[in-house]
């Protein structure tokens, strides 16, 4: 029907017109009420009693990990779990929806980014936004004042009231490790405090209401050049041009502990409490740094802002170096891949008597990451196993599958990776050619002259020399080859 | 056959008791703001709970929280899990959390009533998966795969009626192992089996049963007997809770609810309460009813030959204490003075450099006692003290927290003597 056809047209329209102003950071106001129109215009389609075509696909930004990248992640994993473990973090996991209420009031301007669960008759639930806002909750709810976590191989947090800037000084030095254990290239790690940034503010005049939006822009400054960002602060944001030229002054500098110092005889930054604050705890933290031997890594830059309305104290955000087109030149951050900071009121406004625990924590971008090992794995050609297998039981001849089966159940109760074909009588070169493919480095051929000689020919895939070994010494023999050579995945 | 670590039996009792421990909760009634930096923060954009007097802190109803203990016992079971679906030469493999609605709701029919919808905010109308299952087949459609074997660990989401203590949630996690394509029959069955078999006896549970049976037999003795096709999946059902009721219970059911007439239900009496191994399969091929039945007869040559296969398996027929740690932390760089942070920061920035696992209290000058009794506390088995006079003739002191006796270990070798004794441990 015509009419059907342009109410879907509409519906599809101002589906497009939603999703555009939330690409553009629209109000909540009107984001709200461009969804209401468009639920309006979706009901007014009512039931769809056509059969619509069944579209096979996982939902918008997601994706499923194939074997592959699998590999890719347990390796990525792996290396950031031992490090967490090596400085003594216990785990905990949260489940992946909240209350509503949990979350609220919590992410400022990111807050309509969250999922929120259909109500369906019970209590409002909305996905988890982050691994931080629940981990406060755990803290509430538990009535714990220290602990030093990680959660999912992502996060790592520490909480409770310590001696100033040791624990803020392990999470840079974790952050450190990781990133130099995962290769992934050289990287720069930049530091600043939320005191200093609204502490500058002040001195620069601007008005307290407008701070948050202007630190919001000040975050550009990492993607976007100073006349950019000072347009949108002067432009849109309604700053007078003299305050964001004096902001511009301090923002477009970064460097080691001697800015901190400089920053601590600034004739105007001195008068303002909060900033010396932050400049004294960053001076500490530079020296605990430099004990951890990794001060070559760090830098303080004035422009780092992060999104999150809950720091409040120290804030840093790790990215990856881009070598210079040019020599002379700086490298150009190309994206953060790991970042983090000090939150000492996020508990308090949970627990019930308002009781702070002071927490400071990193996050580890672990999708960028898999992104950037999967490419330099392809680059360098080198084959990904998708799965760990170290034998092949196979058969030279027909008739010959309970042999391997037999053989095979006592591999596994030994406790090695091994696999059968699910075939009664494969060809044997199909077997190898099985072997060659999915990487596994041994078979165990079982023939009917072997069988009555009491030995099993054991073939090395990659040299394709055979040995005869005894039934009785197979196992013995497989975990010595398996342990001289562990696999090349 | 890997071991879950070394726990006697009360140790486990205890362990379980954790997990099964209820959530709790916690009603704020006001918020008071500290410090400046806090202060600034949460009045400028974020709302205090003043305005909800009535927000309970805790989790949503039918999930929990998983503690470090609890962790420790979940992360040695899927251990156990995860490596014996490796060493079976299975891939690994995720999927999102949530699917699109219509890919849920068409596949679950009657359940899709415990399926979580996302709400609708403009966009694709979305559910969280209700299962590892459909899942899977997308992938395989999308992938256009005809074969794989593949084993999936996540959580999943479903709306049941919760009974914590019955060990049910709306949230948990599965662990899912499957082989697709089409092979020779019954050796992937058989496999399954064998990786059942594998993982229990791997978790210490080794008093179990596996009971097996067949779609086609069910279905052919229901023939057989007399039901109706109209009532087989209801009579199904019925015989489904012969595990938990008795048969005169279940036999009422079939009658009473299920409007079956009493000969015809006792003649499924007579097959359903038969439990045996291979024997009992060649037992129904002699059963003059059943082996008329084309289905049946089917189901039973493929239970034969499975039950073969499993023979051939060896699966036909079924310490020393050690307190649960929760970190691996292997030293502990303490000191006895004061003013020694800097010592200890470089100190433990060496150990951490070198790969080991070690810990240091975030104080300017902590007491030695308390560092000792943590160490104590936490299990952790070595501490390197660095007092005064020690360091001025370039000596630190090694200390064994179990035997409490120390030794003189020259500062630059330090490192080399830990690992050691670690590799010695």
């Amino acid at each position: 029907m015509a009419d059907r056809a342009a109410l879907e047209e509409l519906v599809r329209l101002q589906g497009e017109h939603v999703r555009g102003l939330k690409q553009q950071k629209a109000s909540a106001e009107q984001i709200e009420e461009e969804v209401a129109k468009l639920l309006k215009l979706k009901a007014q389609l009512g039931p769809d009693d056509t059969k619509h075509k069944f579209v096979l696909k996982t939902p918008k930004g997601t994706r499923d990990y194939s074997p592959r990248q699998m590999a890719v992640r347990e390796k990525v994993f792996d290396v950031i779990i031992r490090c967490f473990k090596r400085h003594g973090a216990e785990v905990i996991d949260t489940p992946v929806f909240e209350l509503k209420e949990t979350l609220t009031g919590k992410y400022g301007e990111d807050s309509k980014l969250i999922y929120d669960l259909k109500d369906q008759g019970g209590e409002l639930l909305s996905l988890r936004y982050d691994l931080t806002v629940p981990f406060a909750r755990y803290l509430a709810m538990n009535k714990l004042t220290n602990i030093k976590r990680y959660h999912i191989a992502k996060d790592f947090d520490i909480a409770g009231q310590f001696d100033p800037m040791i624990p803020d000084a392990e999470c840079l030095k974790i952050m450190c490790e990781i990133l130099s254990s995962l290769q992934i290239g050289d990287f720069l790690v930049k530091v600043n405090d939320r005191r200093i940034l609204d502490g500058m503010f002040a001195v620069c005049g601007v008005p307290d209401a407008k701070f948050r939006t202007i630190c919001s822009s000040v975050d550009k400054l990492d993607k976007v050049p100073w006349e950019e960002v000072k347009n949108e602060m002067v432009g849109e944001k309604g700053l007078a041009p003299e305050v964001a030229d004096r902001i511009g002054d301090y923002v477009q500098q970064h460097g080691g502990v001697s800015l901190v110092e400089q920053l601590l005889q600034d004739p105007k930054l001195s008068q303002n409490k909060q900033a010396v604050e932050g400049l004294t705890d960053l001076k500490l933290l530079f020296e605990y740094l430099t004990l951890f031997g990794i001060n070559d890594k760090i830098s303080f830059d004035l422009s780092l802002a992060r999104g999150l309305d809950y720091y409040t104290g120290v804030i840093y955000e790790a990215v990856l170096l881009q070598t210079p087109a040019q020599a002379g030149e700086e490298p150009l951050g190309v994206g953060s891949v790991a970042a983090g900071g000090r939150y000492d009121g996020l508990v308090g406004m949970f627990d019930p008597k308002g009781r702070k625990v002071p927490c400071v924590g990193l996050s580890i971008g672990v999708e960028r990451i898999f992104s950037i090992v999967e490419q330099r794995l392809e680059a360098l050609e080198e084959k990904v196993r998708t799965t760990e297998t170290q034998v092949l039981v196979a058969s030279a001849q027909k008739k010959l599958l309970e042999e391997r089966l037999k053989l095979v159940s006592e591999l596994w109760d030994a406790g090695i990776k091994a696999e059968l074909l699910y075939k009664k009588n494969p060809k044997l070169l199909n077997q190898l050619q099985y072997c060659e493919e999915a990487g596994i480095p041994l078979v165990a051929i079982i023939g009917e002259q072997e069988l009555k000689d009491g030995v099993i020919k054991l073939r090395s895939v990659a040299s394709r020399e055979e040995v005869d070994v005894r039934r009785e010494d197979l196992v013995e023999e497989i975990r010595r080859r398996t342990a001289q050579a562990p696999c090349a995945c | 056959m890997p071991q879950l670590g070394l726990l006697p039996k009360r140790a486990w009792a205890a362990i379980f008791r954790q997990l099964l421990r209820p959530p709790r909760c916690a009603c704020p009634q006001a918020v008071r703001c500290h410090s400046q930096a806090a202060e600034s923060v949460l009045t400028s954009q974020l709302k205090s709970h003043q305005e909800t007097p009535n927000f309970v802190i805790k989790t949503p109803k039918g999930t929990r929280d998983f503690s470090p203990e609890q962790m420790v016992v979940r992360e040695k079971i899927l251990d156990v899990v995860v490596s014996c679906f490796k060493r079976h030469g299975a891939k690994g493999l995720d999927t999102p959390a949530f699917e699109l609605k219509e890919m849920l709701s068409e596949n679950y029919g009657e359940n899709s009533g415990l399926i979580y919808d996302l709400k609708d905010q403009g966009g694709e109308l979305l559910s969280l998966r209700y299962d590892l299952t459909i899942p899977f087949a997308r992938y395989l459609a999308m992938n256009k795969l005809k074969k794989m074997k593949r084993y999936h660990v996540g959580k999943v989401w479903r709306r049941e009626s919760p009974t914590v203590a019955q060990g049910r949630y709306r949230e948990f996690c599965q662990c899912d192992f499957d082989i697709a394509g089409q092979f020779d029959p019954m050796i992937p069955d058989a496999e399954c089996l064998k990786i059942i078999s594998e993982i229990l006896s791997g978790l210490r549970l080794e008093n179990f049963l596996i009971k097996v049976n067949d779609r086609r037999i069910i279905d052919g003795m229901f023939a057989v007997c007399g039901v109706p096709e109209s009532k087989f999946r209801a009579i199904c059902s019925s015989v489904d809770k012969l595990d938990k009721m008795s048969w005169t219970d279940v036999r009422h059911e079939m009658v009473a609810k299920r409007g079956l007439t009493p000969e015809v239900a006792d003649r499924i009496g007579d097959y359903v309460q038969c439990r045996g191994g291979a024997s009992l399969v060649e037992q129904m091929f002699q059963d003059p009813r059943l082996s008329q039945n084309q289905q049946a007869l089917e189901g039973l040559r493929d239970l034969k030959l499975l039950f073969e296969y499993l023979t051939l398996f060896g699966i036909a027929e079924k310490t020393v204490g050690e307190s649960v740690r929760v970190t691996e932390t292997q030293v502990f760089v303490a000191t006895p003075q004061k003013n020694f942070l800097r010592e200890r920061l470089k100190l433990i920035a060496e150990l951490w450099d070198a790969g080991i696992k070690a810990e240091m209290q975030y104080k300017n000058n902590p007491k030695l006692l308390s560092q000792l009794h943590y160490c104590e506390h936490t299990g952790i088995p070595l501490v390197v003290i660095i007092g005064e006079q020690e360091l001025k003739d370039g000596i630190v002191k090694l200390r064994s927290v179990a035997s409490r006796e120390e030794v003189h270990v020259k500062r630059k070798d330090i490192v080399i003597e830990i690992q050691k004794r670690l590799s010695e441990s």
